[in-house]
């Protein structure tokens, strides 16, 4: 390259390679960058030491209890007394006298049925079970210790020891003590999710639901069998759909209060904000120092100090929504009021208008469609935004969810407030969002 | 109408157009009156709902508004000597938070990157499961970062791990949108003319669409980050780690601890601000160019 040092001074073309060459670095170097933050982040969050931590069969019990659920079938030994109990809970309890088509009894002798051909006997001689390839695994309480009849060696499936024989397979899974012998059964799905066990309703299918429901004999002779199924399902024990529905309510509640009581409180002040609408400069300056201060503090400090002073439920939520809120819709505000345009302004006052009337008849009209797309946006964010916040503070899903999740079994219970509240999250972003094609449009 | 009389008569068509506008006048107001009445009752039975199922009521919480407050700040300046050690003491937790919000940024942005190009008409890399890739981002966006934060905690333990997953997710789906938005205006000539010499998926968004998007991309990206800092104070506060669960332990030990509450607060806003404004000012010269 004979012309490298004068193309340097002179050449038109210069700057523009100077400027691929650096471009060619950063393109190097800021991958680069990120790797290297990441590879500091890793060791800073110690992530080596994750795989130690992390509780696998935490993750195992996690995912099954989303999906499937499990029936316990308990003898007491002693009694004989056989309950039948979904997720082994009271409120799971069979009635007395009913069965579930997997349990079959004739005199002492209970028969279940775990599918696959797993079977399992209850018998006043102990029990056994019927293992389809290997054979039948008996179990008699001698005196003090559990006698066991099983294949010789004994699989690793088989746990067994004198006072108590447990069984895994992948049907089912079984125990025997001296003082009772219980049978897990798992199947899909969430168990009495309509109806509980002592509703008269739990033991229909779904054609015969719908006939009773439209001309049924009524079950309660006060009231018709659709308005039954309803109460009934409302308040299911197991699942609280009542309590449920009216936190996802109290939630949406919050978000609605908090965002449309900030909009209202901050247009006012965002007129006062804006250097086109008031002249008084240390004023609007004090204020967009209030608004920064509001939003600098975040909500986590708000609702703090919100829930000491009105204690935990969904006004407190509301409140702190509202405060954050109207930090940020100041800011917005004032700068969409500050863009507006001015024509239509100074044509109101060429007609002897007033202030009042000028900001209602020219600013108003110009910037609804734009603060009202910005408060429907934040309507959305806040539904969701208010989960967090009813954890916080003690109200609407937020806090049923976090009980679910800290007595760390009701697995499904975490799975139905999810579903629940990302519909409701979709719902409401398709709903603002459609709220906000109309508006604009329409204006 | 009092104008009527005074000006020039009229013929009947003119009159006619003007009862008509006066009376499609009338009738938008008091539709827009029947909104703003059903608005404001809605606004107040909400709120007399809410109060009813709070534990305090409005009116009785009021005057306690400023107390608690008053009582933390007045703590604090008796012991105001011990408030720079303090601070000193939390700077690690802090570092923490700003981590957990800037690793998940960034993770959940190079996901986003990847979910916004394959979503995008016109650029996707197959263009029948654009939808697939947007009902992803949906779902990701209307799960709240605390559901799995929890749940990974229940599985992971505490530590900064989950609340890095739970935020990422989130910002892949939140950017994922906003990214989509921006490359579905970007210029299709440059992706055109490296198709036309045999570039590959890969090639074509690398070199035609990223450097078109790369501003506002990386505006959006450092208007995420603001919102992950304050999302992950929270968590730290509902969960994990960082300075939100400092702040919760302060507040359980509450009085006597007040100090530490204050010095934590003073770290949160002054850290919240700083980047606030750092990232308005770096945005700004982003959309608008190097000398605004």
């Amino acid at each position: 390259m004979t012309d490298a040092t004068p193309m340097t001074a002179a050449h038109p073309a210069a700057p523009i390679l100077a400027g691929f060459a650096r471009r060619r670095m950063i393109s190097f170097a800021v991958p680069l960058a990120i790797l290297a933050y990441l590879a500091y982040a890793a060791v800073a969050f110690d992530l080596a030491g994750l795989a130690s931590r992390a509780r696998m069969d935490n993750a195992a019990v996690l995912l099954s209890d989303f999906w499937r659920h499990k029936t316990h079938v308990t003898r007491d030994n002693r009694s004989g007394k056989l309950t039948v109990a979904v997720e082994g809970e009271a409120k799971g309890t069979w009635p007395e006298g009913r069965l579930p088509d997997f349990v079959t009894t004739a005199g002492d002798t209970t028969t279940i049925d775990l599918g696959r051909g797993h079977r399992v006997v209850y018998d006043p001689q102990g029990a056994r079970y019927l293992h389809p390839e290997a054979g039948t695994i008996a179990i008699r309480p001698d005196g003090n210790r559990l006698l066991l009849d099983a294949p010789e060696p004994l699989p690793d499936w088989i746990n067994a020891s004198d006072s108590r024989v447990s069984i895994t397979t992948g049907a089912g899974r079984f125990a025997y003590t001296r003082s009772k012998v219980e049978t897990f059964r798992y199947a899909a799905g969430w168990p009495l999710f309509f109806f509980t066990l002592d509703s008269p309703f739990a033991h229909m299918s779904w054609p015969e639901l719908a006939a009773s429901a439209l001309w049924g004999q009524r079950v309660d002779p006060d009231r018709p069998n659709i308005a039954a199924m309803a109460h009934d399902f409302w308040t299911n024990s197991m699942w609280r759909h009542g309590d449920v529905i009216w936190a996802m309510f109290e939630t949406v509640l919050m978000a609605f209060l908090g965002t449309f009581g900030a909009a209202i409180i901050s247009l006012p002040l965002a007129f006062l904000a804006a250097s086109n609408m008031n002249p008084l400069g240390p004023l609007r300056f004090g204020l967009r120092r209030v608004f920064d201060f509001i939003r600098g503090v975040d909500a986590l400090i708000w609702t703090i100090v919100l829930a000491r002073a009105f204690g935990p439920g969904p006004m407190t939520g509301s409140l702190a929504i509202l405060l954050t809120d109207t930090g940020s819709f100041g800011k917005l505000f004032s700068e969409a009021l500050e863009n507006i345009d001015e024509k239509q302004v100074e044509g109101l006052r060429s007609t002897g208008a007033n202030t009042l009337q000028r900001a209602r008849f020219g600013v108003i009209p110009q910037v609804t469609p734009v603060l009202l797309s910005q408060v429907l946006y934040f309507l959305e964010s806040n539904t969701r935004g208010a989960t967090v916040i009813g954890a916080i503070v003690g109200g609407g899903i937020g806090l049923l969810l976090t009980q679910a999740i800290q007595t760390q079994k009701d697995w499904e219970d975490v799975a139905y407030y999810m579903v629940l509240i990302v519909l409701t999250v979709i719902a409401m972003d398709s709903l603002s969002g459609w709220l906000r094609r109309k508006l604009i449009k329409g204006a | 109408m009092v104008d009527t009389a005074f000006g020039p008569p009229r013929d009947p068509g003119t009159r006619q157009i003007e009862s008509a506008y006066l009376e499609l006048t009338r009738r938008r107001r008091m539709y827009g009156g029947i909104l703003l009445i059903l608005f404001v009752a809605l606004m107040a039975s909400g709120f007399r709902l809410a109060e009813a199922r709070n534990a305090g009521g409005f009116v009785d919480g009021l005057p306690m508004l400023l107390s608690f407050p008053a009582e933390v700040l007045s703590e604090a300046w008796r012991n105001r000597a011990n408030l720079p050690g303090m601070v000193l003491e939390h700077l690690p937790s802090l570092v923490e938070t700003v981590n957990i919000a800037a690793v998940s940024t960034l993770l959940g942005g190079l996901a986003a990157m990847l979910l916004a190009l394959l979503s995008t008409r016109g650029l996707a890399r197959w263009p029948r499961l654009t939808p697939l890739f947007r009902r992803m981002m949906d779902a990701t966006r209307a799960i709240p970062e605390i559901v799995i934060a929890l749940m990974l905690i229940y599985i992971l333990g505490g530590g900064p791990v989950p609340a890095v997953a739970a935020i990422a997710l989130h910002t892949a789906g939140a950017l994922g949108k906003l990214f989509s938005e921006v490359a579905e205006n970007a210029d299709p000539k440059p992706v055109e003319g490296l198709a036309s010499v045999g570039a590959g998926w890969g090639q074509r968004m690398w070199l035609g669409v990223l450097p078109q998007v790369a501003p506002n991309w990386l505006s959006y990206g450092l208007m995420r980050f603001e919102i992950n800092v304050r999302a992950s104070a929270i968590l730290g506060f509902v969960g994990s780690g960082g300075i939100g669960y400092d702040l919760k332990i302060a507040m359980q030990w509450g009085q006597g601890r007040y100090d530490e509450v204050v010095a934590i607060f003073l770290l949160l806003f002054v850290t919240i601000v700083a980047i606030d404004r750092l990232s308005d000012h770096a945005r700004t010269r982003l959309v608008k160019g190097r000398n605004a």
